[in-house]
Protein backbone atom coordinates (compact mmCIF):
# COMPACT_ATOMS: atom_id res chain seq x y z
CA UNK A 1 0.00 0.00 0.00
CA UNK A 2 2.92 2.32 0.66
CA UNK A 3 3.81 1.95 -3.01
CA UNK A 4 0.31 3.12 -3.97
CA UNK A 5 0.73 6.22 -1.81
CA UNK A 6 4.16 6.81 -3.29
CA UNK A 7 2.84 6.50 -6.84
CA UNK A 8 0.01 8.92 -6.06
CA UNK A 9 2.55 11.36 -4.65
CA UNK A 10 4.47 11.18 -7.90
CA UNK A 11 1.42 12.35 -9.88
CA UNK A 12 2.41 15.96 -9.53
CA UNK A 13 5.91 15.27 -10.85
CA UNK A 14 4.37 13.34 -13.71
CA UNK A 15 1.87 16.12 -14.43
CA UNK A 16 4.49 18.88 -14.51
CA UNK A 17 6.73 16.76 -16.76
CA UNK A 18 3.83 16.07 -19.11
CA UNK A 19 2.80 19.73 -19.26
CA UNK A 20 6.38 20.82 -20.02
CA UNK A 21 6.80 18.07 -22.60
CA UNK A 22 3.61 18.83 -24.51
CA UNK A 23 4.04 22.60 -24.46
CA UNK A 24 7.69 22.50 -25.53
CA UNK A 25 7.34 19.76 -28.16
CA UNK A 26 4.45 21.60 -29.79
CA UNK A 27 5.75 25.14 -29.30
CA UNK A 28 9.51 25.07 -29.82
CA UNK A 29 9.47 23.83 -33.47
CA UNK A 30 7.15 26.67 -34.45
CA UNK A 31 9.37 29.12 -32.63
CA UNK A 32 12.40 27.73 -34.49
CA UNK A 33 10.60 27.92 -37.82
CA UNK A 34 9.65 31.57 -37.30
CA UNK A 35 13.07 32.34 -35.86
CA UNK A 36 13.44 32.81 -32.12
CA UNK A 37 14.43 36.47 -32.34
CA UNK A 38 11.81 37.31 -34.97
CA UNK A 39 9.25 35.64 -32.76
CA UNK A 40 10.20 37.24 -29.45
CA UNK A 41 11.16 40.69 -30.74
CA UNK A 42 8.97 40.98 -33.82
CA UNK A 43 6.72 44.01 -33.57
CA UNK A 44 4.06 42.72 -35.95
CA UNK A 45 1.53 39.94 -35.43
CA UNK A 46 -0.21 39.26 -38.73
CA UNK A 47 -1.09 35.57 -39.03
CA UNK A 48 -2.84 36.21 -42.36
CA UNK A 49 0.45 37.21 -43.95
CA UNK A 50 2.58 34.78 -41.95
CA UNK A 51 4.18 37.37 -39.65
CA UNK A 52 4.38 36.19 -36.06
CA UNK A 53 6.03 38.65 -33.68
CA UNK A 54 4.82 38.58 -30.09
CA UNK A 55 6.64 41.62 -28.69
CA UNK A 56 3.32 43.57 -28.59
CA UNK A 57 1.78 40.82 -26.45
CA UNK A 58 4.82 40.52 -24.18
CA UNK A 59 4.75 44.28 -23.60
CA UNK A 60 0.98 44.16 -23.20
CA UNK A 61 1.26 41.56 -20.45
CA UNK A 62 4.03 43.52 -18.73
CA UNK A 63 2.14 46.83 -18.94
CA UNK A 64 -1.15 45.57 -17.52
CA UNK A 65 0.70 43.64 -14.81
CA UNK A 66 2.70 46.74 -13.87
CA UNK A 67 -0.54 48.72 -13.82
CA UNK A 68 -2.18 46.12 -11.61
CA UNK A 69 0.75 46.21 -9.20
CA UNK A 70 0.66 50.02 -9.12
CA UNK A 71 -3.05 50.09 -8.25
CA UNK A 72 -3.48 46.91 -6.21
CA UNK A 73 -0.32 46.58 -4.13
CA UNK A 74 -0.37 49.86 -2.12
CA UNK A 75 -4.06 49.46 -1.26
CA UNK A 76 -3.54 45.78 -0.50
CA UNK A 77 -0.57 46.28 1.83
CA UNK A 78 -2.23 49.17 3.67
CA UNK A 79 -5.40 47.10 4.11
CA UNK A 80 -3.28 44.24 5.45
CA UNK A 81 -1.62 46.64 7.92
CA UNK A 82 -5.04 47.77 9.10
CA UNK A 83 -6.24 44.20 9.51
CA UNK A 84 -3.16 43.01 11.37
CA UNK A 85 -2.37 46.02 13.54
CA UNK A 86 -5.21 48.53 13.74
CA UNK A 87 -8.48 46.80 13.47
CA UNK A 88 -10.69 46.00 16.48
CA UNK A 89 -11.87 42.40 16.71
CA UNK A 90 -15.46 43.09 15.72
CA UNK A 91 -14.39 44.77 12.47
CA UNK A 92 -11.90 41.99 11.76
CA UNK A 93 -14.67 39.43 12.04
CA UNK A 94 -16.31 41.22 9.10
CA UNK A 95 -13.17 42.12 7.12
CA UNK A 96 -11.62 38.67 6.94
CA UNK A 97 -14.63 37.01 5.24
CA UNK A 98 -14.91 40.06 2.98
CA UNK A 99 -11.36 39.50 1.69
CA UNK A 100 -12.07 35.77 1.27
CA UNK A 101 -15.17 36.69 -0.68
CA UNK A 102 -13.16 38.95 -2.98
CA UNK A 103 -10.80 36.02 -3.60
CA UNK A 104 -13.70 33.73 -4.40
CA UNK A 105 -15.38 35.77 -7.14
CA UNK A 106 -14.77 33.95 -10.47
CA UNK A 107 -12.71 35.81 -13.04
CA UNK A 108 -15.54 35.85 -15.61
CA UNK A 109 -17.66 37.74 -13.12
CA UNK A 110 -14.83 40.23 -12.61
CA UNK A 111 -14.52 40.50 -16.37
CA UNK A 112 -18.24 41.07 -16.80
CA UNK A 113 -18.18 43.71 -14.08
CA UNK A 114 -15.26 45.39 -15.86
CA UNK A 115 -17.15 45.26 -19.14
CA UNK A 116 -20.36 46.82 -17.87
CA UNK A 117 -18.96 49.22 -15.24
CA UNK A 118 -15.27 50.03 -15.68
CA UNK A 119 -15.18 50.28 -19.49
CA UNK A 120 -17.97 52.91 -19.66
CA UNK A 121 -16.50 54.66 -16.62
CA UNK A 122 -13.05 54.99 -18.22
CA UNK A 123 -14.61 56.00 -21.54
CA UNK A 124 -16.67 58.78 -19.95
CA UNK A 125 -13.92 60.01 -17.64
CA UNK A 126 -10.81 59.87 -19.79
CA UNK A 127 -12.09 59.47 -23.35
CA UNK A 128 -11.05 56.80 -25.82
CA UNK A 129 -13.28 53.79 -26.29
CA UNK A 130 -12.85 52.52 -22.74
CA UNK A 131 -11.21 49.17 -23.48
CA UNK A 132 -7.65 50.04 -22.58
CA UNK A 133 -4.49 49.34 -20.62
CA UNK A 134 -5.85 51.55 -17.86
CA UNK A 135 -9.12 49.61 -17.56
CA UNK A 136 -7.33 46.26 -17.52
CA UNK A 137 -4.86 47.56 -14.92
CA UNK A 138 -7.60 48.73 -12.59
CA UNK A 139 -9.55 45.49 -12.91
CA UNK A 140 -6.44 43.35 -12.35
CA UNK A 141 -5.49 45.61 -9.45
CA UNK A 142 -8.82 44.74 -7.83
CA UNK A 143 -8.38 41.05 -8.59
CA UNK A 144 -4.94 40.79 -6.95
CA UNK A 145 -6.09 42.61 -3.79
CA UNK A 146 -7.03 39.44 -1.85
CA UNK A 147 -3.70 37.78 -2.70
CA UNK A 148 -1.67 40.79 -1.59
CA UNK A 149 -3.81 41.27 1.53
CA UNK A 150 -3.71 37.70 2.84
CA UNK A 151 0.00 37.08 2.21
CA UNK A 152 0.99 40.49 3.65
CA UNK A 153 -1.27 40.04 6.65
CA UNK A 154 0.32 36.75 7.64
CA UNK A 155 3.79 38.21 7.02
CA UNK A 156 3.01 41.15 9.33
CA UNK A 157 1.53 38.85 11.98
CA UNK A 158 4.66 36.68 11.86
CA UNK A 159 6.86 39.57 13.07
CA UNK A 160 7.49 39.13 16.82
CA UNK A 161 5.38 41.47 18.96
CA UNK A 162 8.53 42.50 20.84
CA UNK A 163 9.79 44.44 17.80
CA UNK A 164 6.67 46.58 17.88
CA UNK A 165 6.83 47.01 21.66
CA UNK A 166 10.47 47.99 21.41
CA UNK A 167 9.44 50.78 19.08
CA UNK A 168 6.79 52.00 21.51
CA UNK A 169 9.27 51.89 24.37
CA UNK A 170 11.57 54.19 22.45
CA UNK A 171 8.75 56.74 22.24
CA UNK A 172 7.40 56.00 18.77
CA UNK A 173 3.68 56.29 18.17
CA UNK A 174 1.65 53.21 17.30
CA UNK A 175 1.75 54.14 13.60
CA UNK A 176 5.48 54.87 13.56
CA UNK A 177 6.22 51.59 15.26
CA UNK A 178 4.06 49.60 12.84
CA UNK A 179 5.31 51.32 9.68
CA UNK A 180 8.99 51.74 10.49
CA UNK A 181 9.71 48.63 12.56
CA UNK A 182 7.14 45.88 11.97
CA UNK A 183 6.61 46.51 8.26
CA UNK A 184 10.31 46.46 7.25
CA UNK A 185 10.74 43.27 9.27
CA UNK A 186 7.89 41.70 7.27
CA UNK A 187 9.25 42.94 3.95
CA UNK A 188 10.38 39.65 2.43
CA UNK A 189 7.02 38.03 3.21
CA UNK A 190 5.23 41.02 1.69
CA UNK A 191 7.50 40.84 -1.37
CA UNK A 192 6.52 37.19 -1.74
CA UNK A 193 2.88 38.29 -1.78
CA UNK A 194 3.63 40.86 -4.47
CA UNK A 195 5.43 38.25 -6.59
CA UNK A 196 2.47 35.89 -6.21
CA UNK A 197 0.20 38.73 -7.30
CA UNK A 198 2.40 39.35 -10.36
CA UNK A 199 1.93 35.70 -11.29
CA UNK A 200 -1.84 36.00 -10.90
CA UNK A 201 -2.01 39.18 -12.98
CA UNK A 202 0.19 37.97 -15.82
CA UNK A 203 -1.71 34.68 -16.03
CA UNK A 204 -5.20 36.16 -15.88
CA UNK A 205 -7.13 35.65 -19.07
CA UNK A 206 -10.90 35.90 -18.96
CA UNK A 207 -11.11 39.20 -17.11
CA UNK A 208 -8.49 40.85 -19.33
CA UNK A 209 -10.07 39.63 -22.56
CA UNK A 210 -13.28 41.47 -21.73
CA UNK A 211 -11.79 44.88 -20.95
CA UNK A 212 -8.43 45.25 -22.75
CA UNK A 213 -9.57 45.75 -26.34
CA UNK A 214 -7.29 42.96 -27.61
CA UNK A 215 -5.69 44.79 -30.54
CA UNK A 216 -2.49 43.00 -31.57
CA UNK A 217 -0.29 46.06 -31.96
CA UNK A 218 2.44 47.78 -30.02
CA UNK A 219 1.13 49.59 -26.92
CA UNK A 220 0.08 53.06 -28.05
CA UNK A 221 -0.93 54.68 -24.78
CA UNK A 222 -2.67 54.21 -21.47
CA UNK A 223 -6.10 54.73 -23.02
CA UNK A 224 -5.52 52.52 -26.05
CA UNK A 225 -6.35 48.85 -26.31
CA UNK A 226 -3.81 46.09 -25.94
CA UNK A 227 -3.51 42.32 -26.23
CA UNK A 228 -1.74 40.14 -23.67
CA UNK A 229 -0.03 36.76 -24.07
CA UNK A 230 -2.95 34.96 -22.43
CA UNK A 231 -5.68 36.58 -24.49
CA UNK A 232 -3.72 36.03 -27.73
CA UNK A 233 -4.09 32.28 -27.16
CA UNK A 234 -7.80 32.37 -26.36
CA UNK A 235 -8.78 34.70 -29.19
CA UNK A 236 -7.10 32.87 -32.05
CA UNK A 237 -6.84 29.24 -30.92
CA UNK A 238 -10.37 28.52 -32.13
CA UNK A 239 -9.51 28.82 -35.81
CA UNK A 240 -5.71 28.59 -35.98
CA UNK A 241 -3.98 25.85 -37.98
CA UNK A 242 -0.42 24.72 -38.72
CA UNK A 243 2.23 27.39 -38.11
CA UNK A 244 -0.32 29.84 -36.72
CA UNK A 245 -1.38 27.23 -34.17
CA UNK A 246 2.27 26.49 -33.41
CA UNK A 247 2.92 30.19 -32.88
CA UNK A 248 0.02 30.36 -30.40
CA UNK A 249 1.37 27.37 -28.49
CA UNK A 250 4.78 29.06 -28.52
CA UNK A 251 3.06 32.12 -27.01
CA UNK A 252 1.95 29.75 -24.25
CA UNK A 253 5.55 28.56 -23.86
CA UNK A 254 6.76 32.13 -23.36
CA UNK A 255 4.03 32.72 -20.78
CA UNK A 256 4.90 29.43 -19.07
CA UNK A 257 8.58 30.40 -18.82
CA UNK A 258 7.60 33.77 -17.31
CA UNK A 259 5.44 31.96 -14.77
CA UNK A 260 8.19 29.47 -13.89
CA UNK A 261 10.60 32.35 -13.21
CA UNK A 262 7.98 34.12 -11.08
CA UNK A 263 7.18 30.92 -9.15
CA UNK A 264 10.85 30.29 -8.49
CA UNK A 265 11.37 33.78 -7.09
CA UNK A 266 8.25 33.32 -4.96
CA UNK A 267 9.60 30.08 -3.43
CA UNK A 268 12.98 31.69 -2.79
CA UNK A 269 11.37 34.70 -1.10
CA UNK A 270 9.13 32.51 1.06
CA UNK A 271 12.11 30.44 2.12
CA UNK A 272 13.98 33.61 3.05
CA UNK A 273 10.96 34.96 4.93
CA UNK A 274 10.67 31.74 6.94
CA UNK A 275 14.29 31.72 7.92
CA UNK B 1 -14.15 52.41 31.80
CA UNK B 2 -15.44 55.42 29.83
CA UNK B 3 -12.99 57.64 31.62
CA UNK B 4 -10.01 55.53 30.56
CA UNK B 5 -11.31 55.53 27.00
CA UNK B 6 -11.53 59.32 26.96
CA UNK B 7 -8.05 59.53 28.44
CA UNK B 8 -6.84 57.12 25.82
CA UNK B 9 -8.28 59.20 22.97
CA UNK B 10 -6.90 62.39 24.46
CA UNK B 11 -3.50 60.76 24.75
CA UNK B 12 -3.60 59.66 21.13
CA UNK B 13 -4.64 63.11 19.93
CA UNK B 14 -1.65 64.55 21.74
CA UNK B 15 0.56 62.01 20.03
CA UNK B 16 -0.82 62.95 16.63
CA UNK B 17 -0.19 66.63 17.26
CA UNK B 18 3.40 65.79 18.02
CA UNK B 19 3.73 63.52 15.00
CA UNK B 20 1.43 64.52 12.11
CA UNK B 21 2.96 61.74 9.99
CA UNK B 22 1.31 59.20 12.26
CA UNK B 23 -2.06 60.74 11.61
CA UNK B 24 -1.44 60.63 7.86
CA UNK B 25 -0.46 56.96 8.08
CA UNK B 26 -3.56 56.17 10.11
CA UNK B 27 -5.77 57.91 7.56
CA UNK B 28 -4.08 56.08 4.68
CA UNK B 29 -4.62 52.72 6.32
CA UNK B 30 -8.27 53.42 7.07
CA UNK B 31 -8.82 54.85 3.58
CA UNK B 32 -7.32 51.77 1.88
CA UNK B 33 -9.45 49.40 3.89
CA UNK B 34 -12.51 51.47 3.07
CA UNK B 35 -11.65 51.28 -0.64
CA UNK B 36 -11.23 47.51 -0.48
CA UNK B 37 -14.56 46.99 1.27
CA UNK B 38 -16.37 49.48 -0.95
CA UNK B 39 -15.12 47.75 -4.11
CA UNK B 40 -16.31 44.38 -2.82
CA UNK B 41 -19.73 45.66 -1.79
CA UNK B 42 -20.09 47.56 -5.05
CA UNK B 43 -19.24 44.58 -7.27
CA UNK B 44 -21.57 42.23 -5.44
CA UNK B 45 -24.29 44.83 -5.01
CA UNK B 46 -24.15 45.88 -8.65
CA UNK B 47 -24.38 42.33 -9.98
CA UNK B 48 -27.24 41.46 -7.59
CA UNK B 49 -29.25 44.63 -8.26
CA UNK B 50 -28.90 44.35 -12.03
CA UNK B 51 -29.27 40.60 -12.13
CA UNK B 52 -32.04 39.59 -9.75
CA UNK B 53 -34.84 41.35 -11.70
CA UNK B 54 -33.67 39.48 -14.81
CA UNK B 55 -33.95 36.03 -13.31
CA UNK B 56 -36.87 34.41 -15.10
CA UNK B 57 -38.28 30.89 -15.29
CA UNK B 58 -37.18 30.81 -18.94
CA UNK B 59 -33.57 30.93 -17.85
CA UNK B 60 -33.98 27.55 -16.16
CA UNK B 61 -35.78 25.80 -19.01
CA UNK B 62 -34.64 22.22 -19.65
CA UNK B 63 -33.78 22.81 -23.31
CA UNK B 64 -31.36 25.51 -24.44
CA UNK B 65 -32.60 27.64 -27.34
CA UNK B 66 -31.23 30.90 -28.68
CA UNK B 67 -34.39 32.57 -27.34
CA UNK B 68 -34.24 31.54 -23.70
CA UNK B 69 -30.42 31.04 -23.39
CA UNK B 70 -31.22 28.61 -20.59
CA UNK B 71 -28.50 27.88 -18.09
CA UNK B 72 -29.80 24.46 -17.03
CA UNK B 73 -27.63 22.47 -19.49
CA UNK B 74 -24.62 24.48 -18.28
CA UNK B 75 -25.43 23.59 -14.68
CA UNK B 76 -25.68 19.90 -15.58
CA UNK B 77 -22.35 20.06 -17.42
CA UNK B 78 -20.77 21.79 -14.44
CA UNK B 79 -22.02 19.04 -12.11
CA UNK B 80 -20.65 16.30 -14.38
CA UNK B 81 -17.25 17.98 -14.63
CA UNK B 82 -17.12 18.54 -10.86
CA UNK B 83 -17.91 14.87 -10.17
CA UNK B 84 -15.42 13.45 -12.68
CA UNK B 85 -12.65 15.86 -11.69
CA UNK B 86 -13.18 15.08 -7.99
CA UNK B 87 -13.23 11.31 -8.61
CA UNK B 88 -9.78 11.70 -10.18
CA UNK B 89 -8.17 14.38 -8.06
CA UNK B 90 -9.45 13.53 -4.57
CA UNK B 91 -7.97 10.00 -4.23
CA UNK B 92 -4.71 11.11 -5.82
CA UNK B 93 -4.49 14.23 -3.67
CA UNK B 94 -5.32 12.45 -0.41
CA UNK B 95 -2.96 9.53 -1.10
CA UNK B 96 -0.12 11.94 -2.00
CA UNK B 97 -0.67 13.86 1.21
CA UNK B 98 -0.76 10.60 3.22
CA UNK B 99 2.55 9.61 1.69
CA UNK B 100 4.13 13.01 2.38
CA UNK B 101 2.94 13.24 5.99
CA UNK B 102 2.71 9.64 7.24
CA UNK B 103 5.28 7.66 5.27
CA UNK B 104 8.04 9.85 3.86
CA UNK B 105 11.22 10.24 5.87
CA UNK B 106 12.62 13.69 6.52
CA UNK B 107 15.26 14.96 4.14
CA UNK B 108 14.14 12.61 1.38
CA UNK B 109 15.18 14.08 -2.01
CA UNK B 110 11.98 12.81 -3.66
CA UNK B 111 9.85 14.77 -1.19
CA UNK B 112 11.56 18.00 -2.14
CA UNK B 113 10.91 17.33 -5.82
CA UNK B 114 7.24 16.54 -5.08
CA UNK B 115 6.92 19.77 -3.06
CA UNK B 116 8.54 21.77 -5.84
CA UNK B 117 6.34 20.33 -8.59
CA UNK B 118 3.21 20.78 -6.47
CA UNK B 119 4.10 24.45 -5.92
CA UNK B 120 4.69 24.75 -9.66
CA UNK B 121 1.28 23.25 -10.43
CA UNK B 122 -0.36 25.67 -8.01
CA UNK B 123 1.19 28.63 -9.80
CA UNK B 124 0.40 27.67 -13.39
CA UNK B 125 -2.32 29.94 -14.82
CA UNK B 126 -5.51 28.30 -16.04
CA UNK B 127 -4.94 29.21 -19.68
CA UNK B 128 -1.77 27.06 -19.66
CA UNK B 129 -3.83 24.16 -18.26
CA UNK B 130 -6.31 24.79 -21.05
CA UNK B 131 -3.53 24.72 -23.64
CA UNK B 132 -2.12 21.51 -22.19
CA UNK B 133 -5.57 19.91 -22.09
CA UNK B 134 -6.07 20.84 -25.73
CA UNK B 135 -2.70 19.37 -26.75
CA UNK B 136 -2.87 16.24 -24.61
CA UNK B 137 -6.44 15.10 -23.91
CA UNK B 138 -8.19 16.67 -26.90
CA UNK B 139 -5.55 16.15 -29.61
CA UNK B 140 -2.97 13.53 -28.57
CA UNK B 141 -5.46 11.17 -26.92
CA UNK B 142 -8.06 12.04 -29.53
CA UNK B 143 -10.94 12.70 -27.15
CA UNK B 144 -11.99 15.83 -29.00
CA UNK B 145 -13.74 18.68 -27.15
CA UNK B 146 -15.36 16.68 -24.38
CA UNK B 147 -16.49 16.85 -20.77
CA UNK B 148 -13.93 14.15 -19.99
CA UNK B 149 -11.03 16.22 -21.37
CA UNK B 150 -12.27 19.26 -19.42
CA UNK B 151 -12.69 17.29 -16.20
CA UNK B 152 -9.22 15.72 -16.40
CA UNK B 153 -7.63 19.10 -17.12
CA UNK B 154 -9.34 20.58 -14.07
CA UNK B 155 -8.42 17.52 -11.97
CA UNK B 156 -4.73 18.37 -12.48
CA UNK B 157 -5.51 22.00 -11.70
CA UNK B 158 -7.14 21.30 -8.32
CA UNK B 159 -4.69 18.55 -7.32
CA UNK B 160 -2.33 20.96 -5.49
CA UNK B 161 -5.27 22.54 -3.63
CA UNK B 162 -6.43 19.15 -2.31
CA UNK B 163 -2.89 17.97 -1.56
CA UNK B 164 -2.01 21.07 0.43
CA UNK B 165 -5.19 21.21 2.52
CA UNK B 166 -5.04 17.46 3.22
CA UNK B 167 -1.40 17.77 4.28
CA UNK B 168 -2.28 20.57 6.69
CA UNK B 169 -5.19 18.57 8.06
CA UNK B 170 -3.06 15.43 8.56
CA UNK B 171 -0.33 17.43 10.28
CA UNK B 172 -2.93 18.85 12.66
CA UNK B 173 -3.85 15.35 13.92
CA UNK B 174 -2.03 14.93 17.28
CA UNK B 175 0.67 12.26 17.36
CA UNK B 176 -0.91 10.75 20.46
CA UNK B 177 -3.76 9.47 18.25
CA UNK B 178 -1.28 7.49 16.15
CA UNK B 179 0.62 6.24 19.21
CA UNK B 180 -2.63 5.19 20.86
CA UNK B 181 -3.61 3.23 17.79
CA UNK B 182 -0.21 1.53 17.56
CA UNK B 183 -0.37 0.71 21.28
CA UNK B 184 -3.66 -1.12 20.69
CA UNK B 185 -1.90 -3.25 18.13
CA UNK B 186 -3.12 -1.61 14.92
CA UNK B 187 -0.76 -1.56 11.97
CA UNK B 188 0.37 1.50 10.04
CA UNK B 189 -2.25 1.19 7.30
CA UNK B 190 -5.13 0.62 9.72
CA UNK B 191 -3.98 3.60 11.77
CA UNK B 192 -3.97 5.81 8.69
CA UNK B 193 -7.39 4.75 7.45
CA UNK B 194 -9.25 4.28 10.75
CA UNK B 195 -7.69 6.94 12.97
CA UNK B 196 -5.77 9.64 11.12
CA UNK B 197 -7.91 10.21 8.03
CA UNK B 198 -11.26 10.31 9.92
CA UNK B 199 -9.90 12.88 12.39
CA UNK B 200 -8.57 14.97 9.52
CA UNK B 201 -11.86 14.76 7.63
CA UNK B 202 -13.17 18.33 8.15
CA UNK B 203 -9.90 19.78 6.85
CA UNK B 204 -9.86 17.45 3.87
CA UNK B 205 -13.48 18.28 3.07
CA UNK B 206 -12.73 21.99 3.24
CA UNK B 207 -10.01 21.46 0.62
CA UNK B 208 -12.31 19.43 -1.60
CA UNK B 209 -15.02 22.06 -1.45
CA UNK B 210 -12.44 24.74 -2.22
CA UNK B 211 -11.53 22.67 -5.29
CA UNK B 212 -15.19 22.56 -6.30
CA UNK B 213 -15.28 26.35 -6.05
CA UNK B 214 -12.26 26.60 -8.35
CA UNK B 215 -13.89 24.28 -10.90
CA UNK B 216 -17.20 26.14 -10.89
CA UNK B 217 -15.44 29.47 -11.41
CA UNK B 218 -13.07 28.25 -14.11
CA UNK B 219 -13.35 29.37 -17.72
CA UNK B 220 -10.00 29.66 -19.50
CA UNK B 221 -9.03 26.03 -18.94
CA UNK B 222 -12.35 24.80 -20.33
CA UNK B 223 -12.87 26.83 -23.51
CA UNK B 224 -10.62 24.56 -25.59
CA UNK B 225 -11.00 21.31 -23.64
CA UNK B 226 -14.71 20.92 -22.86
CA UNK B 227 -15.75 23.34 -25.55
CA UNK B 228 -18.77 25.61 -25.70
CA UNK B 229 -21.72 23.47 -26.85
CA UNK B 230 -24.78 24.67 -24.95
CA UNK B 231 -26.77 21.46 -24.87
CA UNK B 232 -27.28 18.65 -22.40
CA UNK B 233 -24.49 16.12 -23.11
CA UNK B 234 -25.18 12.61 -24.38
CA UNK B 235 -22.12 11.10 -22.75
CA UNK B 236 -18.76 12.01 -21.29
CA UNK B 237 -17.22 12.43 -24.72
CA UNK B 238 -19.68 15.10 -25.84
CA UNK B 239 -18.69 18.71 -25.62
CA UNK B 240 -20.46 20.96 -23.14
CA UNK B 241 -20.08 24.39 -21.56
CA UNK B 242 -20.05 24.89 -17.81
CA UNK B 243 -21.84 27.76 -16.08
CA UNK B 244 -18.76 30.01 -16.17
CA UNK B 245 -18.13 29.36 -19.85
CA UNK B 246 -21.84 30.01 -20.50
CA UNK B 247 -21.50 33.30 -18.64
CA UNK B 248 -18.45 34.24 -20.73
CA UNK B 249 -20.16 33.41 -24.03
CA UNK B 250 -23.24 35.44 -23.10
CA UNK B 251 -21.19 38.42 -21.99
CA UNK B 252 -18.85 38.44 -24.98
CA UNK B 253 -21.59 37.96 -27.58
CA UNK B 254 -23.26 41.03 -26.12
CA UNK B 255 -26.71 40.00 -27.38
CA UNK B 256 -28.10 38.79 -24.08
CA UNK B 257 -26.84 41.32 -21.56
CA UNK B 258 -29.87 40.95 -19.25
CA UNK B 259 -29.52 37.18 -19.22
CA UNK B 260 -25.79 37.62 -18.62
CA UNK B 261 -26.56 39.66 -15.49
CA UNK B 262 -28.92 36.96 -14.26
CA UNK B 263 -26.40 34.20 -14.99
CA UNK B 264 -23.74 36.20 -13.15
CA UNK B 265 -26.01 36.29 -10.08
CA UNK B 266 -26.47 32.51 -10.17
CA UNK B 267 -22.74 31.93 -10.62
CA UNK B 268 -21.78 34.40 -7.91
CA UNK B 269 -24.25 32.98 -5.39
CA UNK B 270 -23.18 29.37 -6.07
CA UNK B 271 -19.47 30.19 -5.69
CA UNK B 272 -20.13 32.26 -2.56
CA UNK B 273 -22.06 29.43 -0.92
CA UNK B 274 -19.34 26.91 -1.82
CA UNK B 275 -16.57 29.09 -0.38
CA UNK B 276 -18.62 29.79 2.73
CA UNK B 277 -19.10 26.07 3.39
CA UNK B 278 -15.38 25.50 2.85
CA UNK B 279 -14.52 28.22 5.37
CA UNK B 280 -16.94 26.79 7.92
CA UNK B 281 -15.27 23.39 7.55
CA UNK B 282 -11.83 24.92 7.91
CA UNK B 283 -12.93 26.73 11.08
CA UNK B 284 -14.17 23.47 12.53
CA UNK B 285 -10.66 21.98 12.55
CA UNK B 286 -9.00 25.01 14.07
CA UNK B 287 -11.55 24.90 16.88
CA UNK B 288 -10.62 21.34 17.59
Amino acid sequence: MQTVFLLAACTSIFAVALICLFLFVNGIPAMAEIGVLDFLLGKKWKPSSGIYGILPMILGSIYVTAGAIATGVPIGILTAVYMAKFCPKYIYRFLKPAVDLLAGIPSVVYGFFGLVVLVPLVRDTFGGNGSSILTASILLGIMILPTVISVSESAIRAVPESYYQGGLALGATHEQSVFFITLPAASSGIMAGVVLAIGRAIGETMAVIMVAGNQARMPAGLLKGIRTLTTNIVIEMGYAAELHRGALIATGVVLFVFILIINLSFSLLIRRANR
Amino acid sequence: MIKTKVQNIRHRLKMYRRSPLSLVLLLLVVLSTTITVTILLFIIGYILVKGIPNITADLFAWEYTSQNVSLTPAVINTLIIVVVALLTAVPLGIFSAVYLVEYARHGNKLIEIIRLTTETLAGIPSIIYGLFGLLFFVTALGWGFSLLAGAFTLAIMILPVIMRTTEEALKAVPNSYREGSFALGAGKLRTVFRIVLPSAMPGILSGIILGVGRIVGETAALLYTAGTVAEIPKNLLSSGRTLSVHMYVLASEGLYINQAYATAVVLLVVVMIINWISNMMAKKITKG
